[in-house]
């Protein structure tokens, strides 16, 4: 029997723009793709390649700074057309033209020792795939978890049930979750939607959740069944990673495609499509963005944690799903805070439009304007975890690391408060603001 | 709408840094983002799309749900008025625009000097306007007699807009309820003519509606009258003599600040509050189990040295600012307990003192504000417990896996 946990507290938005089929439509190879190291938090990126260098599939694009072993990968065979950087000569991203697609990726060789394990995964760009709590970072080259939480389900607006991804099977899932088990003393949780079909896995404990968001972050699944104390390290990672992972030590290469699902209200046809990680969004969207000759948000991502790239922008970290919506910056509403519209998306019975049960196609504009944090208990309906989020957003803000310690900062991620951020009537950047409180207590600790 | 939107386009040069009127600046934003809701779209970084719910519909909201009482406040002035004179005949409309022209200069008043200061704080700081003041500033009013001197009220407002809200850094950072400590300043800087007889009555006529009362004439409201009591069975009356019910005031027609009279009109606000869950219903519950509670003991054990302990519980919710200060005082968001816990400490806290000074002080016949003024300051407090419950559970887990 499986152990179910129910959270009463979170939101499902109902958007347009959902999909209508979660099978895999057409396979989209890019014409270029971009390698963007913000992408791994606490990833210090160096360089291993140079401008016009061709790149094969599974061949190293950068390296940590502290762990040499830790790189980012290419995805597919082509050549590096760009490096952009930025202030101070910050690495942005590399832009790589992509050539033929099947080409055969590099081979490894099976480990057999934790040591050559993570040597590995290390080298094929799969660590970087992962995220250790505290800090929401990718793990240090040494890391050992307490615990490994995988998360099979994802939970935020209009994303594909991952378990539809096209690289999810059991045996896959057996193997990566063999692999970990080789990197902890402790469990590996693999949190599953209830009534999951997908049957139990050696070596993991499979945990059903109900599926309302955020209930399908890692973190969130993580602080409900063994929440992160201080001194602790957690791994955090998704089903996909761990297949991928699995894929890894059953064939011998890392598997570039990618099941990414594009969404939102503005796209005349949403659908699931193959490719690969970083892909040029421009390829995979613009083609269907409808006409309406208002300006739209290309979103890589939900909308609640994705970042707005623009159409002429690249699949950014999970590498899940695009979202394009209206922008709103053209919009002329008048008293906006007076409108009795139903088609207003709010949480508050104040506006009608919750009443009909309609899908809303919101805009990416504030509905407001930033105010002191006013109203109390918001961000702790949507905040599913034993922590006072409102006490902990004004410890960061302090910077009073003691305070923020004592009220479950390590246990936290960003993409935790999104919800919360959302449902927010001041307006206020929660998930900047715990990003840069993790930051700041890994530079000071 | 083009039209305006244009309009604004044009003007708005002028009110950037370098422009002529650039000292109005937070003004002009102030009325734009009123006008035309603002199309910042938000960053990297930060969530795509935002709730349509801002503090702009909130504060809205508040002074919807306070409109009952408002409403009713001008009809009941209009109508203690005409009881004072004996009238027998009660016209609706004569009613109603003479407690308008009663309580009009009062929310002017109350709104140009908050306002004033509110603009110009905002400007000196290079912030937006906040909208907080859009409902302290009817509230004010309703919370003051009918008769309290213009400039009372304006000095009493200047002092709590600055010395409560503004130096403590806006909306939001205020530790006491604003529109509360005007009441309080009235009521202690100026105990002669704020706790007299005569001011919850207008006794003048106003532009030819009403009637003159003649210079004797007291008119005490219910506590008052408590107040003063002797002997050993209470009764309470009207301004021609009659007996009050529990209906008269659960209905309001009774003498008593501008807008807290009707129990009625308070909780039709009440229903507007917590359907749009504006206000926290854990803090409306527990204000009226307090009140309640302490209703009943001090019944049950009741003195002729305390005249207030004759009222049964119901009565003590019905009475004075008891309802509103639930309704509308206690749950005032930034002020009150923010955890869920707390909320029910701090709302228990405001019903049981506003019955006991109520009661035990006949100095003091109104309990209702100075108990929400001291669970204001015991709210950080009463949150710190809650927090540090929270603190302790995971310094216990730490200490159980290690």
């Amino acid at each position: 029997m499986r152990r179910t946990i129910n959270l009463k507290k979170g939101l499902n938005l109902s958007l347009a723009g959902g999909l209508s089929s979660t099978e895999v439509k057409t396979d989209i190879y890019p014409s270029r793709i971009a390698v963007i190291p913000d992408d791994f938090p606490g990833f210090t990126p160096k360089l291993d390649v140079a401008e016009g260098e061709t790149v094969g599939i599974g061949q190293p694009i950068m390296h940590d700074k502290t762990d040499t072993d830790i790189t980012i990968v290419s995805p597919v065979e082509g050549t590096v057309e760009s490096i952009v950087r930025g202030a101070r000569r910050k690495i942005e991203r590399v832009v790589i033209k992509t050539g033929s697609s099947d080409v055969l990726p590099i081979a490894y060789p099976t480990p057999t020792t934790p040591a050559e394990t993570r040597h590995i995964l290390k080298r094929a760009g799969l660590w970087a795939m992962l995220r250790q709590r505290p800090y929401d970072i990718v793990p240090t080259g040494d890391s050992v978890p307490r615990d490994i939480f995988v998360t099979a389900m994802d939970t935020a607006p209009l994303a594909l049930d991952m378990e539809k991804s096209s690289i999810i099977n059991v045996e896959n899932l057996k193997a990566g979750v063999k692999t970990l088990s080789r990197l902890t003393d402790g469990h590996i949780y693999i949190g599953v939607k209830k009534g999951s079909s997908l049957p139990d896995i050696d070596g993991a404990e499979m945990v059903e959740f109900n599926q309302l968001h955020p209930a399908g972050n890692a973190g969130v699944q993580a602080a409900n069944i063994a929440p992160v104390s201080k001194g602790e390290t957690i791994w955090t990672l998704d089903a996909i990673t761990l297949a991928k992972i699995g894929s890894l030590m059953t064939n011998g290469t890392i598997s570039p495609k990618v099941t990414v699902a594009l969404t939102g209200s503005e796209l005349v046809e949403t659908k699931v499509v193959e490719t690969v990680p970083g892909a040029d969004l421009a390829d995979l969207v613009k083609s269907d963005i409808s006409n309406s000759g208002h300006p739209v948000r290309v979103i890589s991502g939900n909308v609640l944690t994705g970042s707005p790239e623009g159409i002429d922008g690249f699949l950014r970290y999970p590498y899940r799903q695009v979202t394009v919506i209206p922008e709103g910056s053209d919009a002329d509403e008048f008293m906006g805070w007076a409108s009795v519209s139903p088609r207003k998306m709010s949480v508050s019975p104040s506006f009608i439009g919750r009443f009909f049960g309609k899908n809303f196609t919101p805009d990416a504009r504030l509905q407001g304007g930033r105010r002191a944090m006013i109203m109390s208990e918001i961000y702790d309906r949507y905040f599913p975890m034993d922590i006072l989020p409102e006490y902990l957003i004004k410890a960061v803000i302090a910077k009073d690391i003691d305070q923020m310690e004592a009220l479950g900062i390590y246990e936290v991620a960003p993409e935790d408060f999104a919800l919360a951020e959302y449902a927010d009537p001041s307006k206020i950047e929660l998930q900047r603001i715990v990003r840069q409180g993790l930051d700041y207590l890994r530079s000071e600790v | 709408m083009k039209t305006l939107r244009k309009y604004l386009n044009n003007i708005k040069p002028n009110f950037e840094p370098g422009g002529k009127l650039q000292s109005f600046q937070s003004v002009f934003d102030g009325f734009e983002t009123f006008l035309f809701t603002p199309n910042t779209t938000s960053g990297p970084g930060a969530v795509n799309i935002h709730d349509s719910l801002d503090s702009k519909r909130i504060m809205i909201i508040m002074v919807l749900a306070l409109m009952p009482c408002l409403l009713f406040g001008m009809y009941n002035t209009g109508y203690q008025n005409w009881l004072a004179a004996g009238a027998t005949e009660f016209p609706f409309w004569q009613l109603m625009a003479y407690g308008f022209l009663a309580v009009l200069p009062r929310i002017l008043v109350a709104y140009v000097v908050g306002l004033g200061i509110e603009f110009a704080v905002a400007q000196w700081r290079r912030e937006e306007i906040q909208e907080g003041f859009l409902v302290t500033g009817i509230l004010i009013p309703l919370i003051c007699p009918v008769e309290t001197p213009l400039w009372m009220l304006a000095v009493a407002t200047a002092f709590s807009v600055i010395f409560v809200k503004e130096v403590f850094g806006g909306t939001g950072y205020n530790v006491f309820n604003v529109a509360l400590v005007t009441r309080a300043f009235l009521f202690f800087a100026y105990p002669a003519q704020m706790s007299g007889d005569k001011v919850f009555v207008a006794s003048r006529s106003i532009l030819g509606l009403g009637n003159d009362l003649p210079d004797g004439f007291t008119g005490a409201t219910p506590l008052g009258q408590i107040a003063s009591f002797t002997g050993d069975k209470l009764e309470l009356l009207n301004l021609r003599g009659d007996a009050i019910s529990a209906m008269d005031a659960f209905i309001g027609l009774i003498p008593g600040s501008f807008g807290e009279t009707s129990t009625l009109c308070i909780l039709i606000g009440a229903a507007i509050l917590l359907f749009t869950s504006i206000a926290s219903w854990r803090i409306m519950l527990s204000v009226v189990v307090g009140g309640l509670l302490m209703g009943w003991v001090a019944n049950t054990f009741h003195t002729p040295a305390y005249p207030a302990s004759f009222l049964s519980p119901i009565d003590q919710l019905l009475y004075g600012g008891f309802a509103f200060a639930a309704v509308f005082m206690a749950t005032d968001p930034v002020t009150a307990a923010r955890t869920g816990a707390g909320k029910y400490v701090y709302g228990f806290l405001v019903g049981v003192v506003a019955v006991l000074i109520r009661t035990y002080n006949n100095g003091y016949p109104e309990g209702a504000m100075l108990a929400v003024l001291l669970a204001n300051a015991l709210a950080p407090l009463i949150d710190y417990c809650v927090v540090q419950s929270n603190i302790s559970r995971r310094r216990r887990r730490l200490r159980a896996r290690a």
